[in-house]
Protein backbone atom coordinates (compact mmCIF):
# COMPACT_ATOMS: atom_id res chain seq x y z
CA UNK A 1 0.00 0.00 0.00
CA UNK A 2 2.97 2.29 0.53
CA UNK A 3 6.04 1.73 -1.57
CA UNK A 4 8.86 4.15 -1.53
CA UNK A 5 11.36 3.85 -3.99
CA UNK A 6 14.95 5.34 -3.31
CA UNK A 7 13.52 8.73 -2.00
CA UNK A 8 15.86 11.30 -1.13
CA UNK A 9 15.75 15.25 0.09
CA UNK A 10 18.96 17.42 -0.09
CA UNK A 11 18.49 20.76 1.75
CA UNK A 12 20.58 22.91 -0.24
CA UNK A 13 24.19 20.58 0.13
CA UNK A 14 22.61 18.84 3.41
CA UNK A 15 21.07 15.61 2.46
CA UNK A 16 18.53 14.78 4.87
CA UNK A 17 16.96 12.17 3.36
CA UNK A 18 19.17 9.46 1.41
CA UNK A 19 17.70 6.90 -1.34
CA UNK A 20 15.28 5.12 1.20
CA UNK A 21 13.11 2.61 0.02
CA UNK A 22 10.97 0.17 2.17
CA UNK A 23 7.03 -0.88 1.60
CA UNK A 24 4.19 -1.25 4.15
CA UNK A 25 1.47 -3.95 3.47
CA UNK A 26 -1.97 -3.48 4.19
CA UNK A 27 -2.20 -4.96 7.63
CA UNK A 28 1.07 -3.97 8.75
CA UNK A 29 1.84 -1.01 11.27
CA UNK A 30 5.73 -0.18 10.55
CA UNK A 31 7.10 1.99 13.41
CA UNK A 32 9.81 4.65 11.65
CA UNK A 33 12.31 5.02 14.92
CA UNK A 34 15.32 7.04 14.31
CA UNK A 35 16.99 10.20 16.45
CA UNK A 36 16.18 13.78 16.06
CA UNK A 37 17.27 15.06 12.68
CA UNK A 38 17.34 11.54 11.46
CA UNK A 39 15.09 12.29 8.22
CA UNK A 40 11.81 10.79 9.63
CA UNK A 41 9.34 13.78 9.14
CA UNK A 42 10.96 14.75 5.73
CA UNK A 43 10.27 10.80 4.59
CA UNK A 44 6.42 11.11 6.23
CA UNK A 45 6.07 14.69 4.60
CA UNK A 46 7.64 13.57 1.10
CA UNK A 47 5.12 10.62 1.36
CA UNK A 48 2.14 12.89 2.08
CA UNK A 49 3.18 14.80 -0.78
CA UNK A 50 3.44 17.79 0.85
CA UNK A 51 7.14 18.31 -0.33
CA UNK A 52 8.85 16.82 -3.26
CA UNK A 53 11.23 14.77 -3.05
CA UNK A 54 14.51 15.83 -4.31
CA UNK A 55 15.13 11.83 -5.97
CA UNK A 56 13.09 9.08 -6.12
CA UNK A 57 9.10 8.55 -5.86
CA UNK A 58 6.45 7.08 -3.21
CA UNK A 59 3.61 5.40 -4.61
CA UNK A 60 0.31 5.09 -2.49
CA UNK A 61 -1.97 2.20 -3.41
CA UNK A 62 -0.04 2.13 -6.55
CA UNK A 63 -0.63 5.84 -7.13
CA UNK A 64 2.58 8.00 -7.59
CA UNK A 65 2.81 10.96 -5.23
CA UNK A 66 4.95 12.88 -7.25
CA UNK A 67 2.77 12.18 -10.75
CA UNK A 68 -0.83 11.80 -9.39
CA UNK A 69 -0.79 14.14 -6.14
CA UNK A 70 -4.73 14.61 -5.83
CA UNK A 71 -5.42 10.94 -6.37
CA UNK A 72 -2.57 9.34 -3.85
CA UNK A 73 -3.16 12.09 -1.00
CA UNK A 74 -7.15 11.14 -0.93
CA UNK A 75 -5.71 7.30 0.60
CA UNK A 76 -3.79 8.90 2.72
CA UNK A 77 -4.97 9.63 6.71
CA UNK A 78 -1.95 12.61 8.06
CA UNK A 79 -1.03 13.53 11.05
CA UNK A 80 1.25 16.45 11.32
CA UNK A 81 3.76 16.20 14.26
CA UNK A 82 2.80 19.53 15.82
CA UNK A 83 -0.58 18.89 15.46
CA UNK A 84 -1.77 22.22 13.60
CA UNK A 85 -5.25 22.94 13.57
CA UNK A 86 -7.44 26.27 13.00
CA UNK A 87 -7.42 28.14 16.32
CA UNK A 88 -10.15 30.09 15.54
CA UNK A 89 -12.90 27.09 14.55
CA UNK A 90 -14.91 24.80 17.21
CA UNK A 91 -13.53 20.94 16.89
CA UNK A 92 -16.98 19.95 15.23
CA UNK A 93 -16.83 22.78 12.85
CA UNK A 94 -12.75 21.95 11.94
CA UNK A 95 -13.91 18.37 11.82
CA UNK A 96 -16.77 19.47 9.21
CA UNK A 97 -14.05 21.63 7.24
CA UNK A 98 -11.99 18.70 6.71
CA UNK A 99 -14.56 16.30 6.09
CA UNK A 100 -16.26 18.67 3.10
CA UNK A 101 -12.13 18.83 2.23
CA UNK A 102 -12.27 15.24 1.84
CA UNK A 103 -16.11 15.46 -0.12
CA UNK A 104 -17.62 13.96 2.65
CA UNK A 105 -20.44 15.90 2.42
CA UNK A 106 -24.29 15.56 4.28
CA UNK A 107 -24.72 12.63 5.89
CA UNK A 108 -21.64 10.53 5.00
CA UNK A 109 -19.91 13.81 6.82
CA UNK A 110 -21.83 13.79 9.98
CA UNK A 111 -21.48 9.35 9.93
CA UNK A 112 -17.64 10.37 9.48
CA UNK A 113 -17.41 13.18 11.75
CA UNK A 114 -19.84 11.22 14.57
CA UNK A 115 -17.00 8.05 14.12
CA UNK A 116 -14.56 9.84 14.89
CA UNK A 117 -15.53 11.72 17.22
CA UNK A 118 -16.23 8.61 19.42
CA UNK A 119 -13.07 7.41 17.92
CA UNK A 120 -10.64 10.08 19.20
CA UNK A 121 -13.16 10.85 22.48
CA UNK A 122 -13.78 14.50 21.95
CA UNK A 123 -17.54 14.23 22.71
CA UNK A 124 -16.52 16.30 25.55
CA UNK A 125 -14.86 18.87 23.43
CA UNK A 126 -16.74 18.48 19.91
CA UNK A 127 -18.33 22.02 21.10
CA UNK A 128 -15.25 23.73 22.49
CA UNK A 129 -12.99 26.60 20.78
CA UNK A 130 -9.75 24.72 19.79
CA UNK A 131 -7.42 27.60 21.15
CA UNK A 132 -8.92 26.41 24.05
CA UNK A 133 -7.64 23.19 24.20
CA UNK A 134 -5.01 20.95 26.34
CA UNK A 135 -2.20 19.38 24.03
CA UNK A 136 -3.57 16.31 24.44
CA UNK A 137 -7.29 17.01 22.72
CA UNK A 138 -5.55 19.21 20.18
CA UNK A 139 -3.32 15.69 19.22
CA UNK A 140 -6.79 13.93 19.16
CA UNK A 141 -8.60 16.50 17.09
CA UNK A 142 -5.94 16.16 14.35
CA UNK A 143 -5.98 12.84 14.86
CA UNK A 144 -9.63 12.63 14.43
CA UNK A 145 -9.58 14.36 10.70
CA UNK A 146 -6.66 12.20 9.14
CA UNK A 147 -9.58 9.05 10.12
CA UNK A 148 -11.78 10.81 8.94
CA UNK A 149 -12.10 9.67 5.51
CA UNK A 150 -11.32 6.17 6.29
CA UNK A 151 -8.22 6.34 4.31
CA UNK A 152 -6.22 3.51 3.26
CA UNK A 153 -2.93 4.63 4.39
CA UNK A 154 -2.00 6.09 7.95
CA UNK A 155 0.66 8.26 8.71
CA UNK A 156 1.71 9.40 11.66
CA UNK A 157 4.71 11.75 12.77
CA UNK A 158 4.49 10.90 16.57
CA UNK A 159 0.77 10.56 17.31
CA UNK A 160 1.29 9.92 21.02
CA UNK A 161 3.63 13.09 21.51
CA UNK A 162 2.13 15.54 24.76
CA UNK A 163 -0.46 12.98 25.58
CA UNK A 164 -0.96 11.40 29.35
CA UNK A 165 -0.32 7.71 30.15
CA UNK A 166 -3.70 7.07 29.61
CA UNK A 167 -4.28 8.60 25.77
CA UNK A 168 -0.53 7.05 25.13
CA UNK A 169 -2.32 3.66 25.91
CA UNK A 170 -5.34 4.15 23.81
CA UNK A 171 -3.91 5.63 20.65
CA UNK A 172 -1.72 2.49 20.99
CA UNK A 173 -4.68 0.10 20.70
CA UNK A 174 -6.21 1.86 18.16
CA UNK A 175 -3.17 2.38 15.92
CA UNK A 176 -2.91 -1.74 16.31
CA UNK A 177 -6.81 -1.85 16.09
CA UNK A 178 -6.39 0.32 12.78
CA UNK A 179 -3.41 -1.63 11.16
CA UNK A 180 -5.39 -4.82 10.92
CA UNK A 181 -7.30 -3.46 7.88
CA UNK A 182 -5.13 -0.34 7.08
CA UNK A 183 -1.07 0.04 5.87
CA UNK A 184 0.32 2.44 9.03
CA UNK A 185 3.52 4.26 9.14
CA UNK A 186 4.09 5.98 12.65
CA UNK A 187 6.83 8.09 13.97
CA UNK A 188 7.69 7.55 17.47
CA UNK A 189 10.65 8.25 20.16
CA UNK A 190 9.44 5.73 22.38
CA UNK A 191 10.58 2.71 21.99
CA UNK A 192 8.43 0.84 24.12
CA UNK A 193 5.68 1.85 21.32
CA UNK A 194 6.95 -0.25 18.96
CA UNK A 195 6.31 -3.78 21.48
CA UNK A 196 2.99 -2.16 22.23
CA UNK A 197 1.70 -1.51 18.51
CA UNK A 198 4.21 -2.33 15.23
CA UNK A 199 3.89 -5.17 13.70
CA UNK A 200 7.85 -3.81 12.03
CA UNK A 201 10.19 -1.28 12.64
CA UNK A 202 12.52 0.58 10.86
CA UNK A 203 15.76 2.15 12.54
CA UNK A 204 16.91 5.67 10.32
CA UNK A 205 19.97 7.50 11.03
CA UNK A 206 20.80 10.35 8.69
CA UNK A 207 19.08 9.81 6.24
CA UNK A 208 19.75 6.06 5.61
CA UNK A 209 17.87 2.53 6.99
CA UNK A 210 20.23 1.29 9.65
CA UNK A 211 18.23 -1.14 10.61
CA UNK A 212 14.67 -3.10 9.89
CA UNK A 213 12.69 -6.13 11.04
CA UNK A 214 10.19 -7.38 13.43
CA UNK A 215 10.05 -6.17 16.98
CA UNK A 216 11.47 -9.90 18.04
CA UNK A 217 14.22 -9.31 14.80
CA UNK A 218 15.60 -6.56 15.96
CA UNK A 219 15.82 -7.31 19.83
CA UNK A 220 17.75 -10.46 18.47
CA UNK A 221 20.19 -8.43 16.51
CA UNK A 222 21.06 -6.11 19.69
CA UNK A 223 22.78 -9.14 21.29
CA UNK A 224 21.35 -7.57 24.24
CA UNK A 225 17.82 -8.29 23.90
CA UNK A 226 17.12 -4.84 24.13
CA UNK A 227 15.68 -2.24 21.54
CA UNK A 228 17.64 0.73 23.35
CA UNK A 229 20.73 -0.81 22.77
CA UNK A 230 20.29 -1.33 19.40
CA UNK A 231 19.03 2.23 19.03
CA UNK A 232 22.02 3.54 20.75
CA UNK A 233 24.58 1.40 18.78
CA UNK A 234 23.01 2.42 15.44
CA UNK A 235 22.23 5.78 15.91
CA UNK A 236 24.92 8.69 15.97
CA UNK A 237 24.71 10.96 19.03
CA UNK A 238 24.33 14.49 19.20
CA UNK A 239 27.53 14.32 21.13
CA UNK A 240 29.77 11.87 18.40
CA UNK B 1 -12.09 25.49 -3.36
CA UNK B 2 -15.75 26.15 -2.26
CA UNK B 3 -14.61 24.87 1.30
CA UNK B 4 -11.88 26.90 1.63
CA UNK B 5 -13.53 29.68 0.52
CA UNK B 6 -16.43 29.24 3.41
CA UNK B 7 -13.78 29.00 5.89
CA UNK B 8 -11.82 31.86 5.45
CA UNK B 9 -14.71 33.94 5.48
CA UNK B 10 -16.18 32.79 8.37
CA UNK B 11 -12.98 32.79 10.07
CA UNK B 12 -12.64 36.91 8.92
CA UNK B 13 -16.19 37.57 10.25
CA UNK B 14 -15.59 35.04 13.66
CA UNK B 15 -12.45 37.06 14.68
CA UNK B 16 -12.38 41.06 15.21
CA UNK B 17 -10.52 41.05 12.07
CA UNK B 18 -13.48 41.92 9.62
CA UNK B 19 -15.57 44.24 11.71
CA UNK B 20 -12.55 46.38 12.73
CA UNK B 21 -11.50 46.69 8.88
CA UNK B 22 -14.76 47.75 7.46
CA UNK B 23 -15.29 49.97 10.71
CA UNK B 24 -12.16 51.98 10.62
CA UNK B 25 -12.50 51.94 6.35
CA UNK B 26 -15.98 53.74 6.95
CA UNK B 27 -14.68 55.89 9.49
CA UNK B 28 -11.47 57.01 7.59
CA UNK B 29 -13.34 57.31 4.32
CA UNK B 30 -16.34 59.31 5.58
CA UNK B 31 -13.86 61.68 8.10
CA UNK B 32 -11.89 62.23 4.85
CA UNK B 33 -14.96 62.97 2.80
CA UNK B 34 -16.24 65.34 5.50
CA UNK B 35 -13.06 67.00 6.33
CA UNK B 36 -10.33 67.30 3.46
CA UNK B 37 -12.71 66.37 1.16
CA UNK B 38 -14.76 69.28 1.48
CA UNK B 39 -18.14 67.26 0.24
CA UNK B 40 -20.79 69.86 1.24
CA UNK B 41 -18.41 73.26 0.98
CA UNK B 42 -17.78 72.23 -2.97
CA UNK B 43 -21.40 72.01 -3.03
CA UNK B 44 -20.39 69.37 -6.28
CA UNK B 45 -22.94 66.02 -7.11
CA UNK B 46 -19.81 63.83 -7.46
CA UNK B 47 -17.81 61.52 -5.79
CA UNK B 48 -14.51 61.65 -7.49
CA UNK B 49 -12.28 64.27 -5.48
CA UNK B 50 -14.43 64.21 -1.99
CA UNK B 51 -14.67 60.32 -1.56
CA UNK B 52 -12.77 58.28 -4.04
CA UNK B 53 -10.03 60.18 -3.70
CA UNK B 54 -9.00 59.51 -0.20
CA UNK B 55 -8.98 55.70 -0.84
CA UNK B 56 -5.61 54.61 -1.99
CA UNK B 57 -4.60 56.53 1.45
CA UNK B 58 -6.86 54.32 3.53
CA UNK B 59 -6.20 51.23 1.82
CA UNK B 60 -2.50 51.22 1.77
CA UNK B 61 -2.81 50.19 5.24
CA UNK B 62 -5.73 48.68 5.86
CA UNK B 63 -5.82 46.42 2.68
CA UNK B 64 -2.07 45.22 4.00
CA UNK B 65 -3.83 44.59 7.50
CA UNK B 66 -6.52 42.36 6.64
CA UNK B 67 -4.17 40.62 3.92
CA UNK B 68 -0.93 40.32 6.30
CA UNK B 69 -2.61 36.83 7.57
CA UNK B 70 -3.32 35.22 4.52
CA UNK B 71 0.21 33.00 4.21
CA UNK B 72 1.72 34.21 7.31
CA UNK B 73 -0.62 32.56 9.94
CA UNK B 74 -1.08 29.17 7.91
CA UNK B 75 3.47 29.10 8.17
CA UNK B 76 2.97 30.45 11.87
CA UNK B 77 0.47 27.58 12.83
CA UNK B 78 1.39 25.30 10.70
CA UNK B 79 -1.87 24.62 9.27
CA UNK B 80 -0.47 25.35 5.76
CA UNK B 81 0.92 20.96 6.44
CA UNK B 82 -3.02 20.10 6.96
CA UNK B 83 -4.09 22.13 3.46
CA UNK B 84 -0.64 20.89 1.42
CA UNK B 85 -1.95 16.91 2.24
CA UNK B 86 -5.36 17.43 1.42
CA UNK B 87 -6.63 16.71 -2.21
CA UNK B 88 -6.54 19.65 -3.69
CA UNK B 89 -4.22 22.14 -5.22
CA UNK B 90 -2.17 24.92 -3.94
CA UNK B 91 -3.50 27.45 -6.48
CA UNK B 92 -7.80 26.64 -5.62
CA UNK B 93 -6.57 27.26 -1.83
CA UNK B 94 -4.84 30.54 -2.90
CA UNK B 95 -7.75 31.72 -4.89
CA UNK B 96 -9.96 30.92 -2.26
CA UNK B 97 -8.29 32.89 0.58
CA UNK B 98 -7.66 35.47 -1.59
CA UNK B 99 -11.41 35.86 -2.72
CA UNK B 100 -12.32 35.51 0.80
CA UNK B 101 -10.39 38.82 2.10
CA UNK B 102 -11.38 40.42 -1.70
CA UNK B 103 -15.18 39.77 -0.35
CA UNK B 104 -14.47 41.41 2.95
CA UNK B 105 -13.60 44.46 0.92
CA UNK B 106 -16.29 44.27 -1.25
CA UNK B 107 -18.91 44.11 2.08
CA UNK B 108 -16.75 47.23 3.14
CA UNK B 109 -17.65 49.12 0.12
CA UNK B 110 -20.84 48.42 -0.33
CA UNK B 111 -21.21 49.64 3.06
CA UNK B 112 -20.84 53.09 1.81
CA UNK B 113 -24.15 53.37 0.07
CA UNK B 114 -25.33 56.13 1.80
CA UNK B 115 -22.28 58.07 0.20
CA UNK B 116 -24.34 57.82 -3.17
CA UNK B 117 -27.50 58.36 -1.27
CA UNK B 118 -26.49 61.49 -0.28
CA UNK B 119 -25.36 62.41 -3.29
CA UNK B 120 -28.77 61.54 -5.48
CA UNK B 121 -30.37 63.12 -2.87
CA UNK B 122 -28.56 66.15 -2.91
CA UNK B 123 -28.02 66.89 -6.43
CA UNK B 124 -28.26 65.19 -10.01
CA UNK B 125 -24.71 62.67 -10.39
CA UNK B 126 -23.72 61.15 -13.20
CA UNK B 127 -23.96 57.28 -11.53
CA UNK B 128 -22.28 55.37 -14.06
CA UNK B 129 -19.12 57.31 -13.17
CA UNK B 130 -20.05 56.79 -9.59
CA UNK B 131 -20.11 52.93 -10.59
CA UNK B 132 -17.04 53.67 -11.93
CA UNK B 133 -15.34 54.69 -8.90
CA UNK B 134 -16.17 51.94 -6.85
CA UNK B 135 -14.93 49.50 -9.67
CA UNK B 136 -11.61 51.55 -9.46
CA UNK B 137 -11.78 51.76 -5.93
CA UNK B 138 -12.38 47.74 -5.37
CA UNK B 139 -9.46 47.15 -7.93
CA UNK B 140 -6.67 49.30 -6.46
CA UNK B 141 -8.24 47.43 -2.83
CA UNK B 142 -7.65 44.13 -4.67
CA UNK B 143 -4.32 45.22 -6.31
CA UNK B 144 -2.97 46.12 -2.47
CA UNK B 145 -4.32 42.82 -1.54
CA UNK B 146 -2.41 40.69 -4.02
CA UNK B 147 0.38 42.35 -3.09
CA UNK B 148 0.10 41.37 0.73
CA UNK B 149 -0.62 37.48 -0.51
CA UNK B 150 2.50 37.63 -2.39
CA UNK B 151 4.47 39.07 0.78
CA UNK B 152 2.60 36.92 3.52
CA UNK B 153 3.92 34.16 1.18
CA UNK B 154 7.29 34.24 2.13
CA UNK B 155 7.01 34.94 5.43
CA UNK B 156 5.52 33.63 8.76
CA UNK B 157 6.00 36.98 10.66
CA UNK B 158 2.61 38.83 9.93
CA UNK B 159 4.39 42.15 11.55
CA UNK B 160 7.10 41.71 8.88
CA UNK B 161 4.53 41.23 6.04
CA UNK B 162 2.45 44.20 7.14
CA UNK B 163 5.31 46.53 7.16
CA UNK B 164 6.88 45.22 4.10
CA UNK B 165 3.44 45.17 2.16
CA UNK B 166 2.22 48.78 3.47
CA UNK B 167 5.35 50.18 2.25
CA UNK B 168 5.35 48.47 -1.12
CA UNK B 169 1.56 50.45 -1.75
CA UNK B 170 2.92 53.20 -0.72
CA UNK B 171 5.95 53.49 -3.11
CA UNK B 172 3.18 51.99 -5.73
CA UNK B 173 1.28 55.34 -4.84
CA UNK B 174 3.79 58.26 -4.54
CA UNK B 175 5.86 57.55 -7.31
CA UNK B 176 2.77 58.82 -9.09
CA UNK B 177 3.37 62.32 -7.12
CA UNK B 178 4.22 65.15 -9.44
CA UNK B 179 7.32 66.06 -7.01
CA UNK B 180 8.95 62.80 -6.96
CA UNK B 181 8.12 62.52 -11.27
CA UNK B 182 9.88 65.14 -11.50
CA UNK B 183 13.11 63.85 -9.00
CA UNK B 184 12.75 61.14 -11.37
CA UNK B 185 13.17 62.96 -14.45
CA UNK B 186 16.26 64.69 -12.89
CA UNK B 187 18.51 61.57 -12.53
CA UNK B 188 17.08 58.74 -14.90
CA UNK B 189 16.49 59.47 -18.96
CA UNK B 190 12.86 60.44 -20.01
CA UNK B 191 12.16 56.52 -21.30
CA UNK B 192 13.43 55.54 -17.67
CA UNK B 193 11.15 57.95 -15.87
CA UNK B 194 8.08 57.26 -17.74
CA UNK B 195 8.58 53.45 -17.43
CA UNK B 196 8.62 53.83 -13.52
CA UNK B 197 5.79 56.77 -13.30
CA UNK B 198 3.46 54.02 -15.62
CA UNK B 199 3.62 51.52 -12.77
CA UNK B 200 2.03 54.08 -10.36
CA UNK B 201 -1.57 53.12 -9.27
CA UNK B 202 -3.03 56.88 -9.27
CA UNK B 203 -2.53 56.97 -12.93
CA UNK B 204 -4.73 54.20 -13.55
CA UNK B 205 -7.10 54.79 -10.67
CA UNK B 206 -8.08 58.65 -11.36
CA UNK B 207 -9.00 58.26 -15.09
CA UNK B 208 -11.84 55.32 -13.31
CA UNK B 209 -12.89 57.99 -10.63
CA UNK B 210 -13.59 60.00 -13.38
CA UNK B 211 -15.68 57.71 -15.88
CA UNK B 212 -12.87 56.69 -17.81
CA UNK B 213 -13.11 52.80 -18.05
CA UNK B 214 -10.05 52.82 -20.35
CA UNK B 215 -9.27 48.74 -21.02
CA UNK B 216 -4.86 49.65 -20.27
CA UNK B 217 -6.41 50.27 -16.75
CA UNK B 218 -8.69 47.44 -15.90
CA UNK B 219 -5.52 45.64 -17.84
CA UNK B 220 -2.31 46.84 -15.45
CA UNK B 221 -4.76 46.15 -12.20
CA UNK B 222 -5.72 42.41 -13.47
CA UNK B 223 -1.94 42.46 -14.54
CA UNK B 224 -0.50 43.24 -10.73
CA UNK B 225 -3.33 40.93 -9.58
CA UNK B 226 -3.11 37.54 -11.74
CA UNK B 227 0.94 38.45 -11.03
CA UNK B 228 0.87 38.03 -7.55
CA UNK B 229 -1.13 35.34 -7.40
CA UNK B 230 0.75 33.16 -9.33
CA UNK B 231 4.01 33.91 -7.82
CA UNK B 232 2.21 33.33 -4.52
CA UNK B 233 2.16 29.95 -5.85
CA UNK B 234 5.42 29.67 -7.16
CA UNK B 235 7.12 30.88 -3.70
CA UNK B 236 4.33 28.31 -2.31
CA UNK B 237 5.52 25.94 -4.08
CA UNK B 238 9.10 26.48 -4.40
CA UNK B 239 9.27 26.34 0.02
CA UNK B 240 8.08 22.78 -0.34
CA UNK B 241 10.59 22.14 -2.92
Amino acid sequence: MIEVNSLSKHFGSKTVVNNLSFAVNKGEVLGFLGPNGAGKSTTMRMVTGFITPSKGDAEICGISVTDHPKEAKSHIGYLPEAAPLYDDMTVLDFLKFCASMRKLHGKKGREAIEMVVDTCFLGNVAHQSIHTLSKGYRHRTCLAQALLHDPDVLILDEPTDGLDPNQKHEVRQLIKRLGQEKAILFSTHILEEVDAACSRALIIDQGRIVADGSPADLREQSGTQSLHDLFRNLTTKETD
Amino acid sequence: MFTIFRRELKSYFTQPTAYAVICIFLFMSLFLTFTLGNFIKTGDANLEWSFFFWHPWIYMLLAPALGMRLWSDEHRSGTIELLGTFPTTIWSAILAKYLAAAVVWAVALALTYPMVIAVNTLGDPDNLTILSGYIGSFLLCCTFLAITCLISAFTSDQVSCLIISCSVCVLLVVIGFDHVVRAFAQSFSETTTNAIVSTAVLDHYRPLLRGSMRIQDIVYFLTIIVACLLSTSAILNAKRA
